[in-house]
């Protein structure tokens, strides 16, 4: 394109003949390429902007009718045209903060046993399978979770815990299988990957001379770990937490396939319930009254204000405790 | 005396149940893969791979038309998400200071975040509201707004650790600045971008949820972008969830070719990050 300036273009300023042929397309040249960038980058932004004005629009016919009532009422009923999201968004935090509390003890264990205490050879390797956990699909956990975790958990787990823990009120009741738990339990299989590749990330970030100082005071190594190590990196641990819960928040697939699907809250976590994604996922197709539209785009709306927040404030405490280090955005 | 043997025996207590941690966090991906080979891999043939499906009840069949269908939904996502992605990666890292790249990073981070769930319900409002009917176009639209974050950020970093003498050095010669970009920086980091789109093209290959109300999903072959398409994670969904005793073998088997394409693009991300100069570590 530089060289093809036609003879007649380059007679057009006498000031400007003197600068050689080849290059006086490129001012036109980097016009056009800066003008393509430019189109590219501002399109990210442009279509985010879409995103939240289609689903504010869409969801308008329930917000004008239902308006803040619809996180508190628990009446879904799309026959009647009456919808509360409050059993959805009761789902989505139970079910999350039952992944976490699963994974993120396993998450973290690993996590430190990797940049601590692991042999070198072990430690690429481990990082690298646990990490193949976040390549697998949802729905292929799904699938997992209907026919073999599933069936494991009502015939092994499910009445050990009731036996053993059955005085606690969220342990009691029948046991059917799709439940609550068994939704966290895959949710938790599915956030640790993510929880840990990030706590991992802010571990290495940890300079050396933190567990050197600890460990010439005579600590061990674990007390060095626990002294020194974690409360340097806590921010970014706390921020790895909170990025597992973004994801699990807004987690399909797996959970619809799970969590039994009912729009009830119940005491026991054997129960069946709902999440807001499952809500969508299940009913968007089916939906057959505009209002019921509008109250599942309503939903999405707030799925997404809620994950958006979730995950600033995670970006947020990733940031300060690895800045510069690039561990934050890397592992993200 | 008695204390340190206290203090030691804690410590090592703890790797103990570190290590009992690692065990549990490999072991589920270990049972998945392996009963995704036991109940999936027998029912893989010939027929599987170049058959369409058969009314339920029947036996036979197979999954021609899904596996057709997630080729052309997410190579049209590929499409329109790649060239996006990269361009504005490539902003990104050429202009670090511009307010536009701000905007654009933290927009991508924003998008990184959100649930797909929530951007196939967009794809629904824009395409399918507004004509009317399902369309496998909406679904990669959908899929395409998925990728591009993943692929701008990869693309910019890759591009921020291109060396800035040899930008100099092309810009001495007299290149211009986008033929500096284009031949010189693009090209040394191409096997990273090649490697970012790649585990991209990997995630969204088995995104199911916003192909949902998009593609919806179809009995039968179609090459119409425009219309309800078969895919294989729909496939997976559908089949796991049915009655059929064949459906489940079916959704094994699909699940089984779905994990191995998801594990070939990584292979290859990887393989081709492995040929960088510059982003070797």
């Amino acid at each position: 394109m530089t060289t093809a300036t036609p003879p007649a273009h380059a007679s057009s300023g006498a000031g400007r003949s003197r600068i050689p042929l080849s290059l006086r397309g490129a001012a036109y040249g980097d016009r056009v390429f800066n003008l393509v960038l430019i189109c590219a980058a501002a399109l990210i932004p442009i279509l985010l902007g879409f995103l939240v004005y289609e689903l504010w629009t869409g969801s308008q016919l329930a917000m004008q009718k239902f308006g803040l009532d619809f996180v508190a009422t628990s009446v879904w009923d799309p026959v009647a045209g009456q919808f509360g999201a409050f059993p959805l968004i009761f789902g989505t935090l139970l079910s999350s903060l039952i992944a976490l509390a699963i994974a993120v003890p396993l998450s973290l264990g690993v996590a430190i046993y990797l940049t601590e205490f692991a042999p070198r050879v072990v430690r690429q390797p481990v990082a690298f399978l646990i990490g193949l956990l976040a390549a697998i699909p949802s729905v292929v956990y799904g699938l997992w979770g209907i026919f073999v975790l599933v069936p494991l958990l009502r015939k092994t787990a499910f009445p050990f815990l009731r036996d053993v823990l059955g005085f606690l009120p969220i342990f009691q009741g029948p046991i059917y299988g799709p439940s609550m738990l068994a939704a966290g339990i895959i949710l938790a299989i599915m956030v640790m990957p993510y929880v840990m590749s990030v706590s991992r990330e802010v571990l290495l970030a940890v300079p050396n001379s933190q567990r050197e100082a600890a460990l010439a005071l005579g600590a061990t190594r674990w007390e060095a770990v626990v002294t020194a190590v974690l409360p340097y990196a806590r921010s970014g641990i706390v921020g790895a937490i909170i990025l597992g819960l973004g994801r699990a928040l807004g987690e399909t697939m797996a959970v619809t396939m799970l969590i039994g699907n009912r729009h009830e809250i119940a005491a026991s976590l054997f129960a069946p319930g709902y999440t807001m994604a499952a809500a969508i996922a299940n009913e968007f197709s089916e939906a057959a009254t505009d209002l019921h539209f509008a109250a599942l785009t309503y939903v999405a709306f707030l799925l997404f204000v809620l994950t958006v927040l979730v995950n600033a404030g995670a970006r947020l405490l990733i940031w300060r405790v690895a800045r510069g280090s690039g561990a934050g955005s890397k592992a993200l | 005396m008695n204390r340190r043997a206290i203090r030691r025996l804690a410590s090592n207590l703890m790797v103990g149940l570190m290590v009992l941690a690692v065990v549990l966090a490999v072991l589920p991906l270990f049972f998945i893969l392996l009963h995704l080979v036991l109940k999936g891999a027998s029912s893989l043939s010939w027929d599987f791979f170049t058959k369409m499906p058969v009314p339920a009840g029947e036996t036979g069949g197979g999954v021609a038309n899904a596996i057709v269908g997630t080729l052309i939904i997410v190579g049209t996502a590929s499409l329109i998400g790649v060239p996006v992605g990269v361009g504005a990666g490539i902003y990104c890292a050429e202009y670090p200071h511009s307010r536009l790249t701000w905007l654009s990073r933290f927009v991508a981070d924003v998008m990184n975040g959100t649930p797909s769930i929530v951007v196939g319900v967009f794809a629904w409002t824009w395409i399918v509201a507004r004509q009317k009917h399902f369309s496998a176009l909406a679904g990669s639209v959908a899929l395409a707004l998925l990728m591009v974050p993943m692929v701008m950020r990869t693309t910019e970093e890759m591009i921020k650790l291109v060396p800035n003498s040899l930008r100099e050095a092309a810009l001495a010669l007299g290149y211009p600045r986008w033929r500096t970009s284009l031949s010189v920086v693009v090209p040394t980091t191409l096997p990273g971008i090649v490697t970012g789109t790649l585990l991209a093209v990997a995630r969204i290959a088995g995104e199911t949820a916003p192909l949902l109300f998009t593609a919806l999903g179809s009995q039968y072959l179609s090459f119409r972008i425009n219309q309800p398409m078969a895919a294989l994670p729909l496939t997976v969904f559908t089949y796991a969830t049915g009655p059929y005793e064949e459906w489940h073998r079916f959704a094994w088997a699909a699940a089984l070719v779905l994990i191995l394409v998801v594990l070939l693009l990584g292979v290859g991300a990887r393989l081709a990050i492995g040929r960088s100069s510059v982003a070797n570590g």
